[in-house]
């Protein structure tokens, strides 16, 4: 494997992620607000289903996402219908990175709306800020702490995804091979490949950046708008 | 004037609230008018008076009933009446100031201009002036003390340009001396600004210094309203503005000042003297001065020999006796009314009875500096 295989396959894997959370991080924040701020019937239902993917064993994840959007699935009809394919595409992969990230978004988004002082909100709308003002004056701007920090956890959990890709469009080089299932498939061959400690030496800094990142975010912007 | 032509004036240009509503711990009914000025909503805690004003701010909506400010209705049930708070025009000073932690204080104050589109008539260089904040502009609401915070709080709701101002409890979450700090700048707000204020409170020096509208709220009910120098004169309030609290407001006007005692000599009206301690007056100030009920002492005779320099010439005009150690007495001093508490035994004993002359006896030290109100 070249230098340009790596770079390729690194890209191919920061574009999964990307697109994964680009879809999943609106509708992890919608979540994260119903959850955080309505009651509703099956209230408990929607929290243990985002759960889920942390708990599930990966394969059976990815299996039910062939069985629900492969191309003969429920699901995979009705986006094949609309031009989108998941099964053994990259977009597929995508969509196991979102599913399994999903409670990682949720739950900092979650809490930080949870966090927020509503009483806040009502100074704003006294002061004649309306609805969507008030969203974007004041309970975006002191929310975004948490909804920052879960983004790039998640990213970093979308990168770094295994068991349910795998499972879901397999290990296509070019395709769906990301920088975690290339470093399996080199593990695998019994000549070894020095690309290999590169591959991981990458992975193993992606994912503590993040931390990093992630955790820098928390405390900047906490500081930040803490009243 | 009519009754009805009467009533019609005030509602133009005053408040006017008749609410209902059950709540999760009680059921609140306050039915009351005000005129221009300070209303004070006065009572314990859970009498329901923040209630009220989150009702009339659109915060929580009345089960029934009707709100009005200057002749402008804000909520009719009957009618199906319930403006947005953002439409309400009506400024609210909360307890813990609620200032936004991500912007600058400048930002905050002119919130109500660039988020609220609310107009911008009122001059931000004279409100930070008047409430001692121009220095801050640039500061973070966490660099920020109670007293600035509180006050940057003020000057945010008048610059959202409001028909009317809700303050609840602004001074509660300060101490002594952030209180002494801001209550000055709250007697500007009312003076200067010529908004009608609402002012909710349970400190009685608080509502003795500011209110010109009393509100006597207790379990959700109104107990009485109206003028804050009647309503303190009125016996049966009592117990409801606390029994060592109980107190009266007089009005005068600073006559002249005595420089070699440091006092200065307030004529309540013809030939009636009222000797206090304030360096800050000036000839002709008039002000209000809260004298409390126990501090009053009474005589048949003119006394000579005591220390007490502030002797009034008074009639009886009311007196509740009843089982209790205490007898409280309203005096009418000069037209207006003052209270003294005495025991039975002193009552009995000088054979006391409504209508009779007597002298009012009140030391100087007990009319305090903090007690006064500035220009009325």
């Amino acid at each position: 494997m070249t230098g340009n295989d790596v770079i390729d396959i690194i890209f191919l894997s920061l574009k999964i992620a990307a697109t994964a959370m680009v879809f999943s991080i609106p509708i992890a924040f919608i979540v994260a607000w119903l959850l955080a701020r309505h009651e509703f019937a099956g209230k408990s239902l929607v929290q243990a289903l985002i759960t889920l993917p942390l708990v599930m064993p990966p394969v059976v994840t990815g299996y039910m996402l062939l069985v629900l959007f492969g191309r003969n699935g429920y699901l995979g009809d009705l986006f094949h219908a609309l031009g989108i394919q998941f099964a053994f595409h990259w977009t597929g992969a995508a969509l196991a990175a979102a599913i399994m990230a999903f409670p990682l978004l949720v739950r900092p988004m979650r809490l930080s709306i949870e966090g927020l002082d509503r009483g806040l909100e009502e100074a704003a709308s006294t002061l004649g800020a309306k609805r969507l003002t008030r969203f974007a004056t004041i309970t975006l701007p002191l929310v975004l702490p948490g909804v920052l920090a879960g983004a790039v956890l998640g990213f970093a959990k979308a990168l770094g995804e295994f068991g349910a890709t795998i499972t879901f469009v397999s290990n296509i080089p070019g395709e769906t091979q990301t920088l975690s299932l290339a470093i399996y498939s080199l593990l695998q061959s019994p000549s070894g490949d020095r690309t290999v400690m590169l591959m991981i030496a990458v992975s193993a800094f992606l994912a503590i950046g993040s931390v990093l990142v992630s955790e820098w975010i928390g405390r900047r912007m906490g500081k930040w708008t803490r009243q | 004037m009519t009754d009805q032509a009467k009533d019609a004036k005030i509602e133009g240009q005053g408040l006017d609230v008749a609410v209902e509503a059950r709540l999760d711990q009680f059921a609140l009914a306050a039915k009351f008018k005000a005129g221009p000025g300070l209303t004070a909503l006065f009572g314990q805690s859970g009498a329901g008076k923040t209630t009220v004003l989150k009702m009339i701010a659109g915060l929580v909506r009345p089960d029934a009933g009707r709100i009005a400010v200057m002749g402008r209705v804000l909520f009719d049930a009957a009618k199906g009446i319930d403006i947005a708070p953002a439409d309400r025009r009506v400024g609210m000073v909360f307890q813990e100031a609620r200032l936004f932690p991500h912007m600058s204080v400048l930002r905050n104050l002119t919130y109500g201009r660039w988020a609220g589109k609310r107009s911008a008539t009122t001059d931000i260089g004279r409100i930070t002036q008047m409430l001692g904040i121009d220095g801050l502009l640039e500061r973070y609401p966490r660099t920020l003390s109670g007293g600035e915070k509180q006050r940057v709080a003020i000057g945010r709701a008048l610059l959202a340009d409001p028909a009317l101002l809700l303050m609840d409890e602004p001074l509660a979450s300060l101490d002594q001396q952030r209180k002494r700090e801001i209550l000055p700048y709250l007697e500007e707000v009312r003076d200067e600004i010529g908004l009608p204020i609402v002012y909710v409170s349970h400190e009685v020096d608080e509502v003795a210094r500011l209110a010109d509208t009393l509100v006597l709220m207790a379990d959700g009910g109104v107990l009485g309203a109206g003028n804050a120098v009647e309503m303190f004169s009125r016996l049966e309030f009592g117990p409801a503005l606390g029994r060592h609290e109980a107190s009266s407001l007089l009005t005068g006007t600073m006559a002249r000042y005595l420089p070699d005692y440091g006092l200065c000599e307030i004529a309540l009206g013809e030939g009636c003297l009222l000797y206090i301690v304030n360096e800050r007056l000036a000839v002709g100030d008039r002000l209000r001065m809260r004298v409390k009920a126990r501090d009053v002492a009474l005589s048949l005779s003119m006394p000579k020999d005591v220390s007490v320099r502030n002797i009034l010439p008074a009639t009886i005009h009311d007196l509740a006796l009843d089982d209790s150690p205490f007898v409280e007495i309203l005096l009418q001093v000069s037209g207006q009314m003052l209270r003294a508490r005495i025991t039975r035994y002193a009552f009995d004993a000088l054979k006391l009875g409504i209508g009779q002359p007597v002298f009012a006896m009140i030391k100087s030290v007990a009319i305090g500096q903090r007690m006064l109100s500035g220009k009325l």
